[in-house]
C-alpha cells in the first residue's frame, strides 16, 4: 500500500530520537567552578593523606567545598563561586610540590546516570562562557643562546673540516668567543666563518696563551632571532592546542615577549597546562670515544638510573627534524615512540650513523624548567623565576647499521610520557623556553547583554519560521515544525557527543542548517502541491512528491556536505568549528526531512482515503 | 500560474552582475577589507576595580569615547577586567582607558597595557584559502559527475560571483570583517550552492522530459516551477536574518548583514549566473541524454 512504513522504520526513528534526547540532556545542567589536581608528567595521583591536607587547608582558609571527586588520573574539587576558585587554587598550589599540576577548571555537573552513558554537555565557547586563560612568557635570552649554540656547533664543524685547531668556545650573552693557538689560525678562521655567518660583528682579542676571536650578534640579528622565536612558539602552541583536541581556542601574542592561550569551558585543564607548557625536546648525540678531547665532550646522567655517560658536545639532530611521531608498544609491552625524520634530518642522521657503525648513540631528553622563589622587593612579595635546563639520557644504544628516515625510541618511563613526547615532537618544538606567568579563569568575551540579545534574536527567528510554515502549509507545516524540533535536538546531541564547542557563530550556523531543513520540507510540500495540481490522487501525490524531491534534496545536501568536509579537513580553529556544525546540521536535516516527516505523514494520512490535503 | 520570462532578461542581468563584480573587485583592490580585531590584533588593557563594575557600562563608556571593536571580560575575579581594543598600541592607551573609566567615579587602577597579536595566524589564513580552493575543485568534480561539466562551470562561477560580491560589499562600506563574518561567508557558499543545485536539478529533469529543444523556454519553466520554493526558502531565511539583524546586538549584526547580502545575491545567481550561463556554454539535450545508438537507427530501417 502507498505511504506506509514497515514497523522497523518507525522503531529506528524512535530509537534515534531517544538517543538524541538522552545525549542532548546534559546541556541542561550548568557547570561548577572547580580546581583540578593531577600528577605532573609520569607521577603518582594525589594520595589520600595529601588530599586530607588539602581539604583541611581549604577549611582553614574558609573556602567551602561543594564536593571532592577522585578520577582515574586526577582529583577534582568543586566550589561555589569563581572567587572561591581563585583563592582555592592559590591555597592548593602553595601546599603541593612540583609533582602535581594544579589548574582551574569548569566541571560539568551531569547526573551520574547520564555520565554512565558517556553523555556530556557541549562546551560553550570563549565568547559565550569564557574559559581558562594562560599567560606564557617566552625566554628571549634563551632563544639567543640556543641559536648561538647551534651556530657555534656549525662553526666548529667548519673549522674541523678545514683542519684549523681551536681550543675552546664560550657563549656569553650575545657573544661567542673562540680561543686559538695563535693569531694566524684565528685570522684564517675569521675569514672562513665570516663568509657563512654575516650576522656577527667580529673582533680580535688577546687571550692568555694564544689568540681569541669574539663574535657578537648585531642588534638587528638579535631582533630577528627573537621575532622568529616568538612566532615559532605561537605556531607550535597553536599546533599543540589543536592536537589536544581543544575546539575554538585562542592563541595570540601579547606584548613583545608573551603569548596568551585561552581554552574554552570544560576541559582537562591540567593536561592542557602540562602539554602547553611542556618544553621537552630530544637531541641525538654520539657517545664520546676515549680519546676525544675533553672540551668536545659532556657528561650526562641517565634519567632512570644514576649511571652517567660521556657524550659528544655536537648534536646530530634535535627533535626539530622530526616530521611525525607516534606512540606504540614494543614486543615486551614497553612504551616506545616511532619517529619519522624530515629530508634534511634523515640525511644528517644517515651521514652520522653510516660512518660510525659500532659506536653508541644517545637519545637525550631535554626539559626547561623553572624554580619559583618568592622574595620581598620594596616591601612587596615578588616571584622570581630561575630557569634551568634538565638533560637526561633516555637510551644509549649501539649503532647496528646506518639509520634512515624512520626509527624508534625506547626507554621511556610510562605510556603517558610516550604519548606526550610524541605529541610534542609532532607539533614541533618551541624555539625558546616558555614559562607560565599567569593563570586565570576568564569571563565571556561577549557581554551578557550581547549574549542575551543574540539568543533572543535566534529564538524569535525560529518562531517566525515556525509561524511561516504553519501559515503556508497548515497541517503539513505542523509536521515540518515537529521535525524542526527533532532536528534541533539531534544537532545538539551530535555536537555534545563529538565534544564540539558552541560559539555564537556556531549558534547562527545551527539556525542556518535549520533553515536548510525547512528548505527540504518546502521542496517536498511544493512538489506535492504540484502533483496534486496535475490531478494525481492524494496518496499518489504524497508518494510522488517525496520521490521526486528526493534527488534534489540529496544532491543539494551532498554538495554542501562535501564543502563542509573539506573545510573540516583543511581548515583550523573557527573554520573547522563551523564545518562541524554545518556537517552535523546537514546530516540531521536530511534525516528529519526525508524520514521523520515521512513517518509522521504516513502515520497520519498514509493509506487513508482522503479527498483533500491540508497543505 | 503566471510565467515569468527570466531568460529573456538575461542580458540585463549579466550586465548587472558584471557591474557589481567590477565595483566589488575595484573596492577590494583599492581599500581592501576592514579587518577586525581577530585578524589585526590590537591593544590589551588590564584594569583592577575597587568594586566589581558592570561590564556593559565599561563597554559603552569606551564605545562612546570612539574605541572600536571592544571586548570586555572579567579576569579571574569580578573586579579585574580585561579589555581588548582594535587600536594600534601606543604607550598612552592604557592611561587613556583608565582615565575614561575613572571619569565615572570608580576607583580604577591600571594593571597592564600591551599590544596583542592577531588571533588568526598567517598559517590559518593560508590554509583556509587553500581549503576554499580545494572545496571549489571538489564541488566542480561532483557536479560534473552528477550533472555535466557545463553545469559544474556554471555552479562554480556562481559561487565565486557570490563570494566576491559579499566581500566587495564589506569592503565598499568598510564594514568590519571578523571571524564571525568569515563563518557567514562560508555559510553563503553553502546556501548558494544548495539553491543552485535545486534549480539545476529541475532543469535536468525538464530537459529529460521535454520534447522541445528551446533551452530558454525549458529554463524558464524550471525556474518558474521552483520559484515558489525559492521564495519560501529565501523568505524564511531572510525572516530569520532580519530578526538577527534587528535584535541580535553588535556581535551578530555583521554576520546577519553578510548573510542577507549572500542570500540575496545567491538567489539571483542561481537563476542568472548558474542557469543563464548554461546558454552561452551551449548546453544541449544531448549533454544529458546520451545520443541515440545504432540499434535505434536499426529499428527505423525497413
Amino acid at each position: 500500500m502507498l505511504n506506509r512504513y514497515p514497523l522497523w522504520k518507525y522503531l529506528l526513528i524512535l530509537l534515534v530520537l531517544a538517543v538524541g534526547l538522552v545525549y542532548s540532556l546534559p546541556n541542561l545542567f550548568p557547570a561548577d567552578p572547580a580546581v583540578q589536581i593531577s600528577p605532573a608528567s609520569g607521577g603518582e595521583n594525589l594520595s589520600e593523606s595529601q588530599l586530607e591536607r588539602v581539604q583541611s587547608a581549604l577549611a582553614d582558609a574558609d573556602i567551602p567545598l561543594k564536593s571532592t571527586e577522585r578520577g582515574a588520573n586526577s582529583v577534582l574539587l568543586r566550589l561555589d563561586s569563581a572567587s572561591d576558585q581563585m583563592r582555592a587554587r592559590g591555597v592548593v598550589d602553595g601546599l603541593l610540590d612540583d609533582d602535581h599540576v594544579v589548574a582551574v577548571n569548569l566541571a560539568e555537573s551531569t547526573p551520574s546516570w547520564l555520565r554512565d552513558l558517556a553523555a556530556s554537555p557541549m562546551t560553550l565557547g570563549l565568547d559565550l562562557r569564557g574559559g581558562v586563560h594562560f599567560l606564557l612568557e617566552v625566554d628571549m635570552d634563551a632563544a639567543v643562546t640556543q641559536r648561538l649554540e647551534v651556530n657555534a656547533s656549525a662553526m666548529r664543524e667548519t673549522l674541523r673540516s678545514e683542519r684549523i685547531r681551536y681550543r675552546n668556545t664560550e657563549i656569553d650573552g650575545r657573544t661567542v668567543s673562540m680561543d686559538f693557538m695563535n693569531a694566524e689560525d684565528r685570522d684564517e678562521a675569521k675569514s672562513l666563518i665570516s663568509r657563512d655567518f654575516p650576522d656577527f660583528q667580529y673582533a680580535d682579542a688577546e687571550a692568555d696563551r694564544g689568540a681569541r676571536l669574539s663574535m657578537t650578534l648585531s642588534d638587528q640579528a638579535v631582533d630577528e632571532i627573537q621575532d622568529y622565536a616568538i612566532n615559532q612558539n605561537l605556531t607550535t602552541l597553536r599546533n599543540r592546542v589543536n592536537e589536544l583536541g581543544v575546539a575554538e581556542p585562542l592563541v595570540q601574542r601579547q606584548g613583545p615577549n608573551r603569548i596568551v592561550v585561552e581554552l574554552p569551558g570544560v576541559q582537562d585543564t591540567a593536561a592542557a597546562k602540562r602539554v602547553v607548557g611542556a618544553t621537552a625536546n630530544l637531541e641525538f648525540r654520539l657517545e664520546a670515544r676515549p680519546d676525544t678531547p675533553e672540551q668536545e665532550t659532556e657528561t650526562l646522567q641517565f634519567r632512570s638510573s644514576p649511571r652517567t655517560a660521556e657524550l659528544m658536545r655536537d648534536v646530530i639532530i634535535t627533535g626539530d627534524s622530526v616530521s611525525s611521531a607516534t606512540r606504540s608498544f614494543d614486543e615486551n609491552g614497553r612504551p616506545q615512540v616511532n619517529i619519522d625524520l624530515d629530508g634534511t634530518g634523515g640525511t644528517l642522521m644517515n651521514r652520522a650513523t653510516r660512518s660510525n657503525i659500532g659506536r653508541n648513540m644517545a637519545v637525550v631528553f631535554i626539559e626547561h624548567k623553572t624554580n619559583d622563589r618568592t622574595v620581598m622587593k620594596d616591601g612587596k612579595p615578588e616571584v622570581v623565576r630561575d630557569p634551568y635546563t634538565e638533560r637526561g639520557i633516555i637510551s644509549l644504544a649501539t649503532i647496528q647499521s646506518a639509520l634512515g628516515n624512520s626509527f624508534r625510541i625506547t626507554g621511556l618511563d610510562s605510556p603517558t610520557e610516550a604519548a606526550e613526547l610524541s605529541l610534542l615532537l609532532r607539533s614541533g618544538s618551541l624555539a625558546a623556553p616558555i614559562y607560565f606567568v599567569q593563570e586565570r579563569t576568564i569571563g565571556p568575551s561577549l557581554g551578557q547583554d550581547n549574549i542575551d540579545r543574540g539568543i533572543l534574536s535566534v529564538q524569535i527567528g525560529l518562531l517566525l519560521v515556525v509561524a511561516f510554515m504553519l501559515l503556508r502549509y497548515k497541517a503539513f507545516g505542523l509536521i515540518a515544525n515537529v521535525a524542526l524540533g527533532v532536528n534541533l535536538v539531534l544537532v545538539i546531541a551530535a555536537m555534545s557527543m563529538l565534544g564540539a564547542t558552541l560559539t555564537l557563530p556556531g549558534i547562527a550556523g545551527i539556525v542556518l542548517t535549520l533553515g536548510m531543513a525547512v528548505d527540504a520540507n518546502v521542496l517536498i510540500f511544493e512538489r506535492i502541491r504540484e502533483e496534486l495540481r496535475t490531478g494525481l490522487s492524494v496518496q499518489q501525490a504524497i508518494h510522488a512528491g517525496y520521490e521526486r524531491a528526493f534527488t534534489s534534496i540529496v544532491d543539494a545536501n551532498l554538495t554542501t556536505l562535501l564543502v563542509a568536509l573539506i573545510l573540516f579537513s583543511i581548515g583550523t580553529g573557527p573554520v573547522k568549528g563551523f564545518a562541524v556544525t554545518l556537517s552535523l546540521g546537514i546530516l540531521t536535516s536530511m534525516f528529519t526531512a526525508l524520514m521523520v516527516t515521512r513517518a509522521m505523514v504516513n502515520l497520519t494520512v498514509g493509506g487513508k482515503p482522503l479527498k483533500k490535503l491540508w497543505i | 500560474m503566471r510565467q515569468f520570462d527570466f531568460m529573456g532578461k538575461r542580458r540585463l542581468a549579466f550586465t548587472t552582475s558584471a557591474v557589481m563584480l567590477l565595483i566589488a573587485l575595484v573596492s577590494l583592490a583599492v581599500q581592501q577589507l576592514s579587518l577586525g580585531l581577530d585578524f589585526t590584533g590590537g591593544t590589551l588593557v588590564e584594569v583592577s576595580y575597587h568594586t566589581a563594575p558592570s561590564l556593559d557600562t565599561v563597554r559603552q563608556t569606551l564605545e562612546a569615547a570612539g574605541f572600536q571593536d571592544i571586548s570586555v571580560q572579567t579576569f579571574g575575579t569580578a573586579d579585574e577586567i580585561l579589555i581588548r581594543l582594535q587600536q594600534a598600541f601606543d604607550p598612552n592607551v592604557g592611561q587613556q582607558v583608565t582615565d575614561l573609566l575613572r571619569a565615572g567615579g570608580d576607583q580604577v587602577t591600571l594593571v597592564r597595557a600591551e599590544f596583542v597579536g592577531a588571533q588568526v595566524g598567517e598559517q590559518l589564513r593560508d590554509q583556509s584559502g587553500l581549503g576554499m580552493l580545494v572545496a571549489l575543485g571538489v564541488v566542480m568534480l561532483y557536479v560534473a559527475f552528477r550533472f555535466q561539466y557545463k553545469f559544474a562551470v556554471g555552479a562554480i562561477v556562481a559561487l565565486i560571483h557570490d563570494v566576491i560580491i559579499v566581500l566587495g560589499a564589506f569592503s565598499l562600506f568598510q564594514i568590519e570583517f571578523d571571524l564571525t563574518v568569515l563563518a557567514a561567508v562560508l555559510a553563503v557558499i553553502g546556501y548558494s550552492l544548495n539553491d543552485t543545485i535545486i534549480v539545476y536539478d529541475r532543469i535536468r529533469e525538464n530537459i529529460r522530459l521535454s520534447r522541445i529543444d528551446d533551452m530558454p523556454a525549458i529554463f524558464n519553466d524550471a525556474i518558474n516551477q521552483t520559484l515558489s520554493r525559492t521564495l519560501a526558502t529565501s523568505g524564511t531565511t531572510i525572516l530569520v536574518l532580519l530578526a538577527l539583524l534587528v535584535l541580535g546586538g553588535d556581535m551578530i549584526h555583521n554576520f546577519a548583514i553578510a548573510l542577507l547580502i549572500g542570500v540575496g545575491v545567491g538567489t539571483f545567481s542561481s537563476i542568472y549566473v548558474a542557469s543563464a550561463l548554461l546558454l552561452p556554454l551551449k548546453l544541449q539535450r544531448t549533454d544529458l541524454i546520451p545520443a541515440p545508438k545504432e540499434n535505434e537507427d536499426a529499428e527505423e530501417l525497413p
